[in-house]
């Protein structure tokens, strides 16, 4: 059995999950991360994707997130979510709508801020495409 | 002197604002008991997020790769002033109690020569402040059709003003809004968003340094995406505790009407019941007076 440790996702609405988990993945920008008891401190910014939380039970609960940060402590692990729901809970609508509005922000966007919204419209399509079954 | 049927009218006329203002006062503490839990849902994350942003600002120091948000520009020439208050009436001196403390704001900062641009949040301070500074007010903010505010609409207002400090339009960022402290308490408050304030800061000194973190990417990059983050969340707390404000100063408000309204019914009810019986005892005297005359 794996040691466990606290973590906590939070969306600026509420604290969604607080428990005792053994493992957790994170969509980090700089790719996946698993993080496990003890891991050391650090500190990351995440993308839109998708976070798999291994309970201390040993249930799997997916949520999908849409950027935010991480604080990890080798006592617990905080995301901060800038939005965040369970994947069951998840309404494709609101996914269309949030790529929808990102295309038409890319109209006149500067050069910096085109990739950055390309690469989070495709961020957002791939997480379409994980949790909504085709 | 009114007649009996002008008393009877004025009675039902009364007791009709009541019932109103009754309800009012009701729906407002439903409405306050829901304002509450969002006010204190979100506060887990605004909590995380200072201590979060405390600890990298420290790791990052006071070096110049800390983004300028957080620097500010090195000038304080034209000031940028949210005014956050109620889209509607009726709750006491809940919207002039912030608006006053924001002319009082402007007003100082005007005398000392500065540029002063304001953006109104809530349509009750945008009509208070029109009066006196209209050529100064850039923007207004309408959530007059949100029915829950959700954090998005405190990200659009936050991202509406780091474009325009981007542009260079604002050196400094002050938010004004009204703290909630208790239902009968609410107090206007001034917060200063850009440069993120000196009192953050310190608080962070108290309670970081607790451990030596990994960044990824460097820290750097990492508070230049938490900043912008963190004045969405400082709006969006605002936002909350605003409506926590308003909800609980138009109960207030409602529950001090309800009670001069049972206070006049008892009056008038009095008099009422008073010329009443004058007018038995006139025709008693009359038809007393009548059969002795017999």
């Amino acid at each position: 059995m794996a040691e466990s440790f606290n973590f906590e996702l939070v969306s600026p609405e509420r604290l969604l999950v607080s428990e005792k988990v053994t493992e957790v993945v994170i969509p980090a920008t700089e790719g996946e991360m698993t993080v496990m008891a003890n891991h050391a401190p650090t500190m990351t910014t995440i993308k839109p994707g998708v976070v798999a939380v291994k309970t201390a039970a040993g249930k799997t609960e997916r949520y999908a997130v849409f950027g935010g940060f991480a604080d990890i402590l080798p006592s617990g692990c905080t995301l901060l979510a800038e939005s965040a729901v369970h994947v069951d809970e998840l309404d494709p609508t609101v996914l269309e709508n949030r790529i929808e509005a990102a295309r038409a922000e890319l109209e006149g966007a500067g050069d910096e801020k085109k990739t950055r919204l390309e690469q989070f419209i495709a961020e957002l399509t791939k997480l379409g495409e994980i949790v909504i079954p085709a | 002197m009114p007649s009996l049927k002008d008393l009877k009218n004025r009675i039902a006329s009364v007791k009709a604002t009541q019932k109103i203002t009754k309800a009012m006062k009701m729906v407002a503490a439903a409405k306050l008991r829901r304002a509450q839990e969002a006010a204190e849902a979100a506060r887990p994350y605004s909590q995380r997020m200072a201590a979060v942003l405390a600890n990298i600002a420290q790791a990052v120091g006071a070096d110049d790769s800390a983004p300028r948000l957080m620097t500010g520009t090195g000038r304080d020439d034209t000031h940028l002033v949210i005014v956050c208050t109620a889209e509607r009436g009726l709750c006491g001196g809940f919207n002039s109690q912030i608006a006053r403390f924001a002319r009082d704001h402007v007003r100082k900062l005007l005398a000392q020569g500065k540029t002063v641009k304001i953006i109104c949040v809530g349509k009750k301070g945008f009509d208070m402040l029109r009066r006196d500074f209209a050529s100064l007010i850039i923007d207004r903010v309408d959530l007059r059709e949100v029915k829950k505010i959700g954090f998005e609409n405190a990200d659009r207002i936050g991202h509406k003003v780091i474009e325009l400090f981007d542009k260079g339009e604002f050196d400094v960022c002050t938010l004004f809004y009204s703290e909630f402290k208790s239902v009968i308490s609410q107090i206007p408050t001034a917060q200063q968003l850009i440069p993120a304030s000196a009192g953050e800061v310190a608080a962070a000194e108290g309670e970081g340094a607790s451990a030596i973190y990994e960044y990824e990417p460097e820290a750097g990059a990492i508070l230049s995406d938490l900043i912008p983050r963190n004045i969405s969340v400082q709006i969006f707390r605002a936002l909350l505790e605003n409506v926590a404000g308003e909800m609980g100063a138009k109960m207030s408000a409602m529950d001090n009407a309800t009670r001069n309204a049972g206070e006049m019914i008892d009056k008038l009810t009095l008099s009422y019941n008073r010329q009443r019986q004058a007018q038995i005892t006139k025709e008693l005297i009359e038809i007393i007076s009548g059969a002795e005359a017999l």
